[in-house]
């Protein structure tokens, strides 16, 4: 009523108005004209509305409704009848008047593209698609990736907790039918040349990995980008793939593939250490591929102990030399036959310095990390040069961290671990608890030093140093405030063609007054430099190394072509969308509703 | 075990898309519907009495007793069902189906469909138009007013038209029908002209005089859902085809007495499975809201049983606004009924999918894997008799449907 549209209306003797308008010749379809009447009937003041065609059978229902005035009696049939019942003649002029925009409005409320809600139909409507990405909660995904096969597709199976019986029948069955089941627990991959899960946009290039870890991976991919190479293939093999029960089934069909790969010279291998037994079988299947193999099992083989190894395998420290190694091989692989390899010239070349502050006596080093091999590979570069670590994922025979939640002496924590992240996402994507940690760390007075790990690459956080920094300066005046300094190395894995520009990250994690790496091996070196140091002084550093590789390797941008279904996580859809990928989007739920019984029944039926 | 599940599905759908319904004739209900007798009624939906029966469905059958000259008003027409002089059976137990109230009395006018394919026969009465109809409950002088010329008059025309024309071709029809727009079940608007052209010359040769052929003719052209009943027929002929199959777990009706929605399951005979009939969303005729809708009703819901309807929608994007939806939400249902169904049509073909068949052929399995509910485009009845039509719009069966037919099928099976 005290709408301002509305003129004023003098005192009318009759409580309601009914006016009426004709339009000739106008055709809607009826549906149309039930919205525009249901639309004006929704207008202030109005009490009914109606707009039909003037047949006599729409005649007939208006004069039901009291609707039908004097005027409608001469609509013919072709005539678009508009009539409202109102409060008052005023509100019945207003709505009438509002008819054009209402027609006009409904133009623009656009859906979205249908969603399959089956991996069937899913496939109906992508053939082409050769892969399927699943990261359904870990009790459906062993269905989804069987489904997934018997549909003949790869596999990208991210979920966790899925029983190990299930992985080896799921890669059995691959096997058998000449697919690749990348995981359980896979978070990385890249194939043809997209990134799927967490994978940095790096260079397409002549280097296949297999990896049974998915930092380690981007690691080694983002270092071989970085030296001026790319990547051919990159397949995940999920972290259990290595071990006893599972035979390394994956990383050899994985081994398989790039042997036969035209498009692959040299080939790299990363594993946290494998069972024995399982390493010597990889290790065989390795040395009769033919092209160079390059191998990091973290600490596994030194490269002292390289005199044992086929000619063509050479084991590597570190990842970063892992990808240093790669790379000088990629420029020598001509040569058929013979391998002739460079000695890396990690260790030797310092050549300018990096300054740094050494921690003070009687603190220690707490490494954050949200990258479970990078924890691990720092456990293992750190193992000569600091004495005790503590950890919630230690180096065979190492101490393992009484509470996960507090830290005690030297401490590397893999804040991804299971401990962390049961029923939360993964640190790469929430910061919260990372930064809860390491304000933690930042009131103990034993805290001499901090390592944190910032991961870029599509499905990471979109801008991890945007919100890391503010807690890194928040950190060191909590420490200042007590009287302390309190250095932050912040090693930042990722590439200039990631989403979340490397330089924009590096700037403000160095704004923030973190000393920033973006070569691990090297972080490490410093960080034990500093604790040699003992507090005085300050320590050179190496800087990072730089290959002379000519820049005209290409960029990032991807001209093949790749198209995936993608069952589970929505980012993992965007972020292949955000790629250049066709992909279709499963809108999955459990099935029979989560009823366990309905589902028994169901397989059964199947 | 499971496999043959799949064969016998496949062999079930199969059948339903080989059928080839062929309108082959007009007559007497009492003469061709098989079992049909003097004290029969037939109804839409699943088996229900009297006193269960909701407005529009009470008022169908009353007025198809004074039609039949057997009661005079509503008290006389109840007494006849109340005592059992006069029984009451689903059109579907007769191989029949009628929209709305879907009443089929006696000496009632019925289309008859020839499968001619695999030889069985369908039937479904004649199409009144729009306004006060018998379909809706209407039983008022004008209703059987109208319902006397169209049996007097129109009918034997009419019969003598088909005939004439030695038949017509219903899956053909519909499958051009859907290249212009239709349906098959809310938006019959081709296909109604497609039938009143090709039954034209036949019509005005057959009629006594030109004023009766061109009444005859107004009638089928100006109603838009002319040719509704016999696709009806059409699709029940298919859906037929495509019932009792061993160990086939293929919806092969779907039907709704204003009361209960009802199921029945190719491998389960004629068992139906009922539950509480939900109320369509949609949009209202001026005047009325959903205070004023009856439950759904009708044996409509064979156009989606047969793959047609609302599991054909892609083809009809303009009647998607009655949801208020756009023609994306159009292709969006038709997308969404594929995960249902167990084949693409080969004679029903959307353009705007690229000529994909229709999804047909509902297996029970994926709506409870799923929990999607096959789509139903319907007509909203007043709940009082005799008002009629007040809307259009979507329903659901609900899915415990499913669900109950799906246990029993296991125990019936040994799975």
């Amino acid at each position: 009523m005290d709408d301002p549209s509305v003129p004023d209306d003098k005192a009318v003797a009759s409580p309601t108005a009914t006016l009426a308008e004709i339009r000739a010749g106008s055709y809607y379809d009826s549906v149309v004209l039930m919205l525009l009447q249901r639309a004006l009937a929704g207008l202030p003041g109005v009490l009914d509305a109606g707009v039909v065609m003037g047949t006599p059978a729409n005649k007939a229902l208006l004069a039901q409704s009291g609707l039908l005035t004097d005027v409608l009696q001469a609509a013919a049939a072709e005539d678009l009848i508009l009539v409202v019942k109102a409060e008052s003649e005023s509100y019945c002029r207003s709505a009438l008047a509002r008819v054009d925009d209402l027609l006009a409005a409904r133009r623009s409320n656009q859906t979205g593209a249908y969603r399959p809600k089956s991996l069937t139909s899913a496939t109906r409507m992508m053939p082409e698609a050769e892969w399927v990405l699943t990261s359904v909660p870990g009790r459906y995904a062993a269905g989804v990736a069987r489904e997934a096969l018997n549909l003949g597709k790869n596999v990208f199976l991210y979920s966790d907790n899925v029983g190990v019986e299930d992985e080896i029948s799921l890669k059995d069955t691959a096997a058998s039918k000449g697919l690749l089941v990348m995981g359980p627990d896979c978070g990385t991959a890249r194939v043809n040349g997209f990134g799927l899960g967490f994978a940095n946009r790096v260079r397409k290039g002549r280097i296949g990995i297999v990896a049974a870890s998915g930092t380690g991976l981007q690691t080694v991919m983002v270092g071989i980008h970085r030296l001026g190479c790319g990547v051919s293939q990159a397949y995940g093999t999920g972290g259990r793939d290595l071990s006893a029960d599972v035979r390394a089934r994956s990383a050899r069909r994985a081994l398989a593939l790039l042997k036969e790969d035209a498009e692959t010279d040299v080939i790299v291998i990363v594993s946290k250490p494998p069972e024995a037994s399982v390493a010597q079988e990889l290790l065989s299947e390795a040395a009769s591929c033919n092209k160079p193999v390059v191998i990091d099992f973290i600490g596994y083989v030194s490269t002292e102990d390289q005199a044992g190894a086929p000619s063509n395998i050479r084991f590597a420290r570190t990842l970063d030399e892992t990808a240093e190694i790669a790379v000088r091989q990629t420029a020598a692989s001509d040569s058929q036959g013979s391998f002739k390899w460079d000695s890396p010239a990690t260790q030797a070349t310092v050549p300018h310095s990096q300054l740094m502050p050494s921690p003070p006596q009687q603190t220690f080093l707490r490494g954050l990390y949200s990258g479970g091999t990078l924890a691990y590979e720092a456990l293992f570069l750190l193992q000569d040069s600091l004495t005790s670590v503590r950890s919630n994922g230690p180096l065979p025979g190492g101490l393992v961290l009484d509470n996960p939640h507090r830290s005690e002496g030297h401490t590397i924590i893999d804040l991804g671990g299971d401990a962390f992240t049961v029923g939360r996402l993964h640190p790469m994507l929430d910061n919260e608890l990372r930064i809860r940690r390491l304000l933690q760390e930042a009131q103990d007075p034993e805290t001499g030093l901090i390592v944190l790990d910032v991961v870029l690459g599509d499905g990471a956080h979109e801008d991890p140093a945007s919100e890391l920094a503010p807690a890194i300066e928040e950190a060191g005046a909590a420490a200042a405030k007590d009287g302390r300094t309190l250095p932050v190395v912040a090693v930042v894995i990722g590439t200039d063609g990631d989403p979340q520009g490397l330089d924009r990250q590096v700037k403000q994690l160095e704004g923030a007054g973190a000393c920033v790496f973006t070569r691990h091996d090297y972080a490490m070196r410093a960080v034990a430099c500093a604790f040699a140091g003992g507090g005085e002084g300050r320590h050179h550093i190496p800087s990072e190394l730089k290959l002379s590789v000519p820049k005209s390797m290409g960029d990032v941008s991807n001209s093949s072509a790749f198209a995936a279904i993608n069952v589970g996580l929505e980012s993992f859809t965007d972020s292949l969308r955000d790629q250049g990928a066709e992909v279709v989007h499963v809108d999955w739920r459990p099935p029979a509703g989560g009823d366990e019984r309905l589902a028994s029944l169901l397989t059964r039926l199947r | 075990m499971a496999n043959r599940i799949d064969s016998a599905n496949a062999e079930a759908v199969e059948r339903m898309v080989e059928a080839r319904p062929v309108l082959t004739g007009l007559g007497k209900a009492l003469d061709l519907i098989p079992g049909m007798h003097e004290n029969l009624l037939l109804h839409a939906g699943p088996p229900i009495a009297w006193g269960q029966a909701s407005g529009p469905l009470r008022g169908g059958l009353i007025g198809a007793l004074i039609f039949e000259g057997r009661a005079r008003n509503e008290e006389e027409a109840e007494r006849l069902i109340v005592s059992g002089e006069v029984s009451l059976a689903p059109c579907h137990h007769h191989s029949s189906v009628g929209p709305m109230a879907g009443v089929i009395s006696p000496s009632m006018a019925v289309y008859e469909v020839e499968n001619r394919t695999h030889g069985n026969r369908a039937f479904s009465n004649l199409n009144e138009g729009y306004g006060k109809v018998l379909r809706y409950g209407a039983y008022s002088e004008e209703v059987q007013e109208r319902l006397r010329w169209m049996h007097e008059v129109m009918a034997p025309v009419l019969g003598a038209a088909i005939e004439s024309s030695s038949g017509v071709d219903i899956r053909a029809l519909l499958a051009e029908a859907l290249h212009m727009g239709d349906e098959g079940h809310n938006r019959n608007k081709a296909g109604s002209v497609l039938y009143t052209k090709q039954l034209a010359p036949h019509i005005a040769k057959a009629a006594p005089d030109a004023a009766t052929a061109a009444d005859v003719i107004e009638a089928l052209g100006d109603n838009a859902l002319s040719v509704l009943n016999p696709v009806m027929a059409a699709c029940k002929a298919m859906a037929d085809a495509g019932s009792e199959v061993e160990q086939s777990t293929i919806v092969t009706t779907m039907a709704r007495n204003g009361t209960e929605f009802g199921i029945r399951v190719s491998g389960l005979g004629g068992r139906w499975f009922t539950s509480p009939c939900p109320q369509p969303v949609g949009l209202y005729f001026p005047g009325f809201s959903a205070e004023d809708g009856n439950p759904d009703i009708g044996d409509s819901t064979i156009t989606e049983t047969a793959g047609l309807g609302a599991f054909a929608m892609a083809a009809a994007p303009a009647i998607v606004t009655f949801v208020s939806g756009t023609p994306q939400d159009a292709l969006n249902a038709t997308l969404e009924m594929y995960e249902i169904t167990a084949a693409e049509h080969s004679s029903f073909t959307i353009p705007q999918l690229d000529f994909r068949g229709t999804p047909v052929g509902i297996d029970l399995r994926a709506v409870v894997e799923t929990g999607i509910t096959p789509r139903v485009n319907t007509g909203i009845a007043h709940k009082e008799a005799g008002v009629g039509q007040i809307g259009a719009g979507l329903v659901r069966p609900p899915l415990e449907l499913f669900t109950e037919a799906l246990v029993t099928f296991a125990e019936e099976y040994g799975f």
